[in-house]
């Protein structure tokens, strides 16, 4: 084919080898070192948010026991929570570290496109990270004003942190979008660019095609955050009136005028809601190559899996106001909104119906990696199906700003990409590494993980049908609620202790196995992707020999009838070694 | 196998939980059984997905997990399976979705007759203005809000003199006579939200929202803010009244038009006196307050607070509560003052007391209390003077003992348990925060550093009313 003919963009790249201690592990331009560098830090920085849920749910399950829990702390912790999580672990993660470390390994490429901008990506979001964590060491903490940052509440008094916090947040939030950038700019160019002969877009992992597709969302979505922060930085201190009309705070009328919160709203949502996908579609590509590799099945359905995740990457931009329903938009909004919304759950399904599909008929591995797919599947339905709700407009009118809301973001953006990145890290530990992670650790932590998330939120959603509001330090006395209600809280409370305690398994699994863990070998899943038949595990600096592999065929040649093997890697010329020569 | 049984118990414990669970909307109390319909809909269809889809992950788990000799089967696509399934989910989708936007419809276009009520958010408590005999709710201005004119009305304008203005009591609505409440903020973005009317809608500085509803069940409801506003946003408590047409008559009589609040005649000092000679047996010839008759400083006190105060013994909002020994004292005590220019004339004579910081009684670290205060701030004032913004009464100064033992009987649902008073439901949780009485003693303790600044305050005080005065 002329496509195998062609002479790959970085066959002859030679590629900048390291010389210091400081050039091979901090200032590192090897993708595999920048993704590893990314994944400590949002997962460090991830460790700091799950604390901070810990200290929530202790509030909320045992009100007025802990002196060091006042509602400004309280609105403090769900700030810092929800944006490290969504921002500085999830989308870091997913993107810096998994889209770093797999878009030139899958691809057949000796690194990225702009390793020297690789870099500095990096860094300047580890000081976005410090610029974020500084807001606790600043006068009056961090902000309280909801991960949201909503004004005018966001920059007056009222709220915590209105003068130095809420700085902190927003100039990290721009810091970490320069940083997001220069990676995002990166991995679009090496999927386009830097594919090997043969790695057709058609013959991608799944994993790329989701990385891909977020990667464009990120680049086209951040922009409106960026342009929202530095607004409202402005708003903040020199008083100008983007988002601020008349106001009068607490009795006292200020110089703002004109301004509309709405404003900001629909800017933050036009960021805020591809930023579900930008964490999702990673998280549906990643997972699907899990599923397909131990379930020693092809993937089903590949290519309306790859139509789905860019039908919904665009539909994703014409969704955002079905967050905003009873915001006092124009009510007519609410009809386009949401029918764009259920529409995106077409898609979506067909998704969870080829991974269920791909199941069927399979010789499903319980593996680690397997379990926690799995459990990503059911989580994802649940957290799908109540997004249906919210979506459908009038459903969601008395169901917004409940625990219903908080329940169904957490099953579908918060555990469900989180179970997916578990799974992931089981997954290629052993590529990162050249070791085994412990089984053993990894059943326990995933039990527990993934039935503790479950007893967490499937019953919250019912605290939201009881109308309990969200962001509430204390209920105290409701007309609504009894003591069952804090019953409720006191159970949830605890199971959420003990899948934060049980974390610890997660990391201690990391370290130990690091050191005292089997040696894995190059490809201990009997994978087909091209990261699992680099020449060195760990992949050295430029990943391959002097020539590129070529890739004959798709990802997901497992089972072939007649083949050797129960699977064919993509880069095995037809006749090879493990298909034999039953098939061509 | 440990997987498929679990994923099993998943689905089963999930369906066990919702039939056993007996949490699930509060009883509607409006028209919008339409909502509560779309809800049911939505619930049943994802319902049932949620069960197929979990009980062919419980088969393909259990079926396919691995065995020898087992291979799995190649099967890149089926495109009829494909299509099947995309079309019934379509199916499923419409069939929640028509439904709903019908019922949006419904939600989004106010029924001619719906009669106009305007709901007034700030931070934290809820005010609300009905237009008058005129029909016609007169134009406000953010920039005209004041502590004289709270909702600012402009004074100019005929329409607004006949406006009924509720500020921070209850709301009361005729039963079955739909409602347009318009929506509008002073400050932050709050919600509207009467979990039994379904219904809700973000007020939001700058516009006017809206949102219509029927009241369809007398009884009294609470309000609650659904949109965060601040750390007092949990506090943030109103209260609806749904009355059957002639109570509602009767409480629409007793209620006060912006031309009558804004006449109303200044009280006069020397007629108060004659009337304070009651008070004085208690609470001190000054007003300075007496310990052994549990009476506290009223000297000094801002006027609205008092006005407030008196109105919430007078409405049994207070000193109703079996243990408030002293409130029940004052309760009855209240009724001295028979109608509101007596009121008026007794709180000019306090005004015109002489205002001498109380003795210290408390003992506390002031230090530690100065962190437990931080909490006060927002709404009291970093420097303990009050503020009528928030409504919040002046503290420095004030009988220390008197202080103490209200947080007590806060924290303790003592005061500020009566349903309506929303105000004291707002110090109730904010009083939680103190855990024993050794904070509440440090809490006063500080209070009590703030007497000295508190004399400059009043200084200021001074001269900006005398800047307001001359601008006016």
């Amino acid at each position: 084919m002329a496509v195998e003919a062609q002479i790959p963009y970085q066959e002859a790249l030679d590629v900048h080898h390291p010389h210091s201690w400081l050039t091979r592990y901090w200032f590192s331009q090897d993708h595999k070192v920048i993704a590893i560098q990314y994944g400590i830090t949002a997962i460090g920085v991830g460790l700091v948010a799950l604390v901070l849920s810990g200290m929530m749910r202790l509030q909320l399950g045992f009100p007025d026991s802990f002196d060091f829990i006042d509602p400004e702390a309280y609105y403090q912790f769900i700030t810092m929570h929800g944006m490290i999580m969504v921002i500085y672990l999830l989308t870091a993660l997913l993107l810096g570290g998994f889209g770093n470390y797999l878009v030139p390994l899958m691809c057949g490429a000796r690194d990225m496109v702009f390793p020297f901008v690789n870099m500095i990506s990096y860094h300047v979001y580890f000081a976005s990270v410090l610029i974020l964590l500084a807001s606790y060491f600043v006068p009056g903490g961090p902000t309280g004003a909801g991960w949201t940052l909503y004004p005018p509440q966001a920059i007056l008094t009222g709220t915590p942190g209105v003068d130095w916090g809420i700085l902190t947040m927003l100039v990290s939030l721009a810091v970490f979008i320069v940083a997001f950038t220069m990676g995002g700019l990166n991995y679009v160019t090496t999927i386009l660019q830097a594919r090997t002969r043969g790695m057709s877009l058609m013959r991608m992992p799944l994993s790329i095609w989701g990385i891909f597709m977020a990667t464009v969302l990120g680049l086209l979505a951040f922009p409106a955050l960026f342009v929202s922060a530095v607004m409202m930085i402005l708003d903040k201190t020199i008083g100008t009136s983007f988002f601020m009309p008349a106001i009068s705070s607490l009795g006292e009328q200020l110089d703002y005028s004109g301004g509309s919160p709405l404003l900001f709203q629909h800017l933050f949502w036009f960021f805020g809601h591809p930023e579900v996908y930008i964490v999702a579609l990673p998280a549906f590509g990643i997972v699907s190559d899990l599923i397909s590799t131990h379930a020693r099945k092809n993937i089903f359905g590949y290519r309306m899996m790859v139509w789905a995740i860019v039908a919904i990457g665009v539909l994703s931009f014409i969704v955002w106001a079905h967050h905003m329903y009873v915001s006092g938009m124009h009510p007519y909004f609410g009809f386009f909104f949401a029918t764009t919304t259920l529409i995106i759950a077409v898609p979506t399904a067909i998704k969870v119906y080829n991974w269920t599909l791909t199941l069927l008929r399979a010789n499903i591995h319980m593996t680690v990696p397997m379990l926690f797919s799995i459990a990503f599947v059911i989580t994802f339905v649940v957290g799908g199906l109540t997004g249906l709700f919210l979506g459908n407009v009038i459903v969601d009118v008395p169901l917004s700003d409940t625990y219903f809301v908080v329940a169904h973001f957490h099953m579908v953006m918060g555990v469900s990409p989180i179970l997916v990145i578990f799974g992931a890290i089981y997954h290629w530990y052993p590529k990162m590494t050249g070791k085994m992670l412990d089984d053993r650790i990894g059943q326990v932590h995933f039990w527990i993980t993934f039935l503790g998330t479950y007893a967490i939120y499937y019953p919250m959603h019912y605290l939201g049908f009881v109308g309990v509001p969200r962001r509430y330090f204390a209920n105290g006395e409701m007309a609504i609620i009894d003591e069952s209600v804090l019953l409720l809280n006191q159970g949830i409370t605890i199971a959420a202790l003990i899948v934060g305690v049980a974390q610890i398994l997660f990391i201690w699994n990391l370290i130990y196995s690091y050191y005292r863990g089997r040696d894995s070998g190059p490809n201990p899943w009997k994978a087909t992707t091209l990261e699992w038949q680099t020449p060195e595990t760990p992949p050295r600096h430029g990943n391959w020999e002097s020539t590129l592999p070529t890739v004959h065929r798709w990802a997901y040649d497992y089972s072939v009838p007649g083949a050797k093997d129960d699977f064919i890697p993509q880069s095995e010329p037809p006749g090879g070694e493990h298909e034999g020569s039953a098939r061509t | 196998m440990i997987v498929a049984i679990m994923l099993f118990i998943i689905v089963i414990g999930s369906l066990v939980f919702n039939f056993l669970s007996p949490w699930w909307f509060t009883e509607i109390a409006s028209n919008w059984g339409g909502i509560d319909f779309a809800v049911f809909v939505t619930f049943w269809i994802c319902g049932v997905a949620f069960v197929l889809i979990g009980l062919f992950m419980v088969y393909t788990t259990w079926k396919y997990r691995r065995r020898e000799g087992q291979t799995a089967v190649y099967e890149p696509e089926n495109k009829r399976l494909e299509w099947i399934l995309t079309i019934l989910t379509t199916i499923g989708v419409v069939g929640m979705l028509a439904p709903g936007l019908l019922v949006w419809d419904d939600y989004v276009n106010v029924p001619p007759q719906a009669r106009e009520v305007e709901i007034v958010g700030q931070q934290w408590s809820w005010s609300y203005r009905l237009p008058g005999e005129d029909g016609i709710l007169g134009t406000v201005d953010a920039k005209l809000i004041s502590v004289d004119n709270p909702f600012g009305l402009d004074p100019e304008d005929p329409d607004g003199q006949d406006d009924i203005l509720i500020e921070r009591e209850a709301l009361h609505l005729p039963i079955d006579r739909p409602v347009k409440a318009l929506l509008r903020s002073k400050d932050v973005l709050h919600d509207f939200y009467v979990p039994q009317f379904r219904a809700k809608m973000d007020l939001v500085p700058g516009m006017i929202t809206y949102m219509w509803f029927t009241p369809t069940r007398v009884g009294t409801y609470e309000v609650l803010c659904a949109e965060l506003c601040g750390i007092g946003h949990h506090t943030m408590r109103g209260t609806v009244v749904v009355d059957t047409q002639e109570d509602y008559d009767t409480w629409l009589d007793g209620q006060q038009t912006y031309a009558q609040i804004s006449t109303r005649p200044q009280g006069d000092p020397i007629a108060g006196q004659a009337t304070y000679a009651v008070c004085a047996a208690c609470h001190g010839p000054a007003g300075e307050g007496l310990v052994a008759l549990n009476a506290p400083k009223l000297s000094g006190q801002d006027e609205w607070y008092l006005r407030h105060q008196i109105l919430a013994y007078k409405q049994g909002l207070r000193g109703v509560h079996e243990e408030d020994t002293y409130g029940k004292e004052m309760a009855p005590m209240v009724a001295t003052l028979f109608d509101a220019a007596t009121t008026e004339n007794v709180i000019a004579y306090i005004r015109s007391l002489p205002d001498d910081p109380a003795p210290v009684t408390i003992d506390g670290n002031a230090d530690r209390g100065a962190n437990l205060y931080s909490g006060c701030t927002v709404c009291h004032g970093s420097d303990g003077g009050g503020s009528h913004g928030t409504f919040a009464p002046r503290l420095a100064g004030m009988t220390d003992w008197y202080l103490a033992r209200q947080l007590q009987n806060f924290r303790a649902g003592i005061r500020g348990s009566h349903p309506m008073d929303n105000l004291g439901k707002q110090m109730g949780l904010m009083s939680k925060q103190l855990g024993d009485d050794d904070a509440i003693n440090d809490v006063v303790a500080y209070i009590n550093t703030m007497s000295t600044r508190m004399t400059q305050t009043a200084m200021r005080q001074t001269i900006d009313d005398r800047g307001e005065t001359d601008g006016g």
